[in-house]
């Protein structure tokens, strides 16, 4: 893992903004109540011809463009996804073929929510023997979920989009100095997506363990790379909800300015958030010093890296 | 103190409120905690009663009433 490196990010989000008001109305439920619950204000929905896929292959043309690299440089393609839309083929393969990168290898990670971190995590130990690594994460969270009032609890949650990142054996911004990964399948039941779907979800299992398990995995990297919770320039977590990441910045004692936010804007976007968060950041100047990814999702997997 | 008054101060103290909850009545569904107090709840549970709570024992129903948290503590000890 020593040599990988942070070369790029890039995303993509369907054009059409679903406001509170919009989802309100068909949940049954009040605007301001999805605030209050969420801290999301609206969030995207795919358009009805895109797919997992489709956005994914945007969001990582938008990281090649942006990272000055060429597809043929991509050696490995990592794919995040909760949302896909078949058994198999995953979207990995498609988004290799909308890549034109015919034979390069492509895996499947479908892992919601904590996928991307998965994937870099994986990137950065891979990275060694395939050179570039892409890591994508794509969903279409908005084609899980029930819009009716039964369902509002989950559906006021969830949009859609991709994001990508670029790791690189070679150069980059950003080491990836560790990672901490970690899963229980003991708690699976609490959110799943089966293939009839809708997304089920017990929220104050998800919180309660959420609230426990990603302030403890952040502080265990941190400690055993010497590091303070204090001294991290910027943490960047998986957008499931602006309370839980206000709740984590309180755990580590760290002040929630250096939490970078979006998810009032694009709503939980499972795997996708962590790197469409990271793009934005990034493209807002990317102030030098450690960075921290934390993830937190259904499995449960859950995990925090370290770049410096 | 007794267990049950120690349970009593503690929702207090995470609800924010001067409540007085009856023994099996559900402290979601009565609206005293939500999915963030009921962190809040646990971890007081852990500093006041010297235990340290699993995540393997962190179901939300575990800690619902007064009633259910002296069964939870009374299994641990």
């Amino acid at each position: 893992m020593s040599g990988a490196r942070l070369r790029g990010f890039g995303c993509y989000l369907p054009e059409r903004v679903v406001s509170n008001a919009e989802v309100a109305a068909q949940l049954g439920c009040d605007a301001a109540w999805i605030v209050q619950m969420s801290g999301i204000h609206e969030r995207r929905w795919a358009a009805p011809a895109e797919t997992v896929a489709s956005l994914g292959i945007r969001a990582a043309e938008d990281c090649l463009a942006r990272a000055g690299a060429a597809a043929g440089e991509i050696g490995l393609i990592l794919a995040a996804s909760g949302s896909a839309e078949r058994r198999f083929p995953g979207p990995a393969t498609a988004i290799g073929a909308g890549l034109g990168l015919p034979g390069v290898p492509a895996i499947d990670l479908p892992i919601a929510s904590a996928g991307s971190l998965f994937g870099l995590a994986m990137a950065a130990e891979l990275c060694g023997r395939y050179g570039n690594v892409l890591v994508v994460g794509a969903e279409i969270m908005s084609r899980a979920i029930a819009l009716e009032p039964a369902g509002r609890d989950t559906a006021i949650l969830f949009g859609d989009g991709a994001g990508a990142c670029l790791v690189s054996g070679e150069t980059g911004f950003a080491r990836i100095a560790d990672a901490l990964l970690a899963s229980d399948g003991a708690f699976a039941d609490t959110l799943h997506l089966e293939l009839a779907g809708p997304i089920e979800m017990n929220g104050q299992s998800v919180i309660l363990q959420a609230t426990r398990k990603v302030p403890r995995a952040i502080r265990e990297l941190l400690e055993r790379n010497h590091r303070q919770p204090g001294e991290i320039a910027v943490y960047l977590m998986h957008q499931a909800n602006r309370n839980l990441i206000a709740r984590t910045a309180k755990s580590l004692g760290v002040a929630e300015e250096k939490f970078f936010v979006n998810v009032d804007r694009y709503g939980n976007t499972s795997s996708a958030s962590l790197l469409i968060a990271a793009d934005e950041w990034w493209q807002g100047g990317a102030p030098a010093g450690p960075i921290v990814f934390a993830a937190f999702g259904a499995g449960l997997h859950w995990g925090a890296v370290l770049a410096e | 103190m007794d267990q049950r008054s120690k349970i009593l101060a503690i929702i207090r103290q995470v609800a924010g409120q001067s409540v007085d909850p009856t023994p099996e009545q559900s402290l979601f569904e009565s609206g005293l905690l939500d999915s963030f107090t009921l962190t809040d709840l646990v971890a007081e549970l852990e500093k006041q009663f010297s235990i340290r709570i699993p995540d393997s024992d962190l179901t939300p129903r575990r800690f619902d009433s007064v009633e259910r948290i002296e069964t939870y503590l009374q299994g641990r000890q």
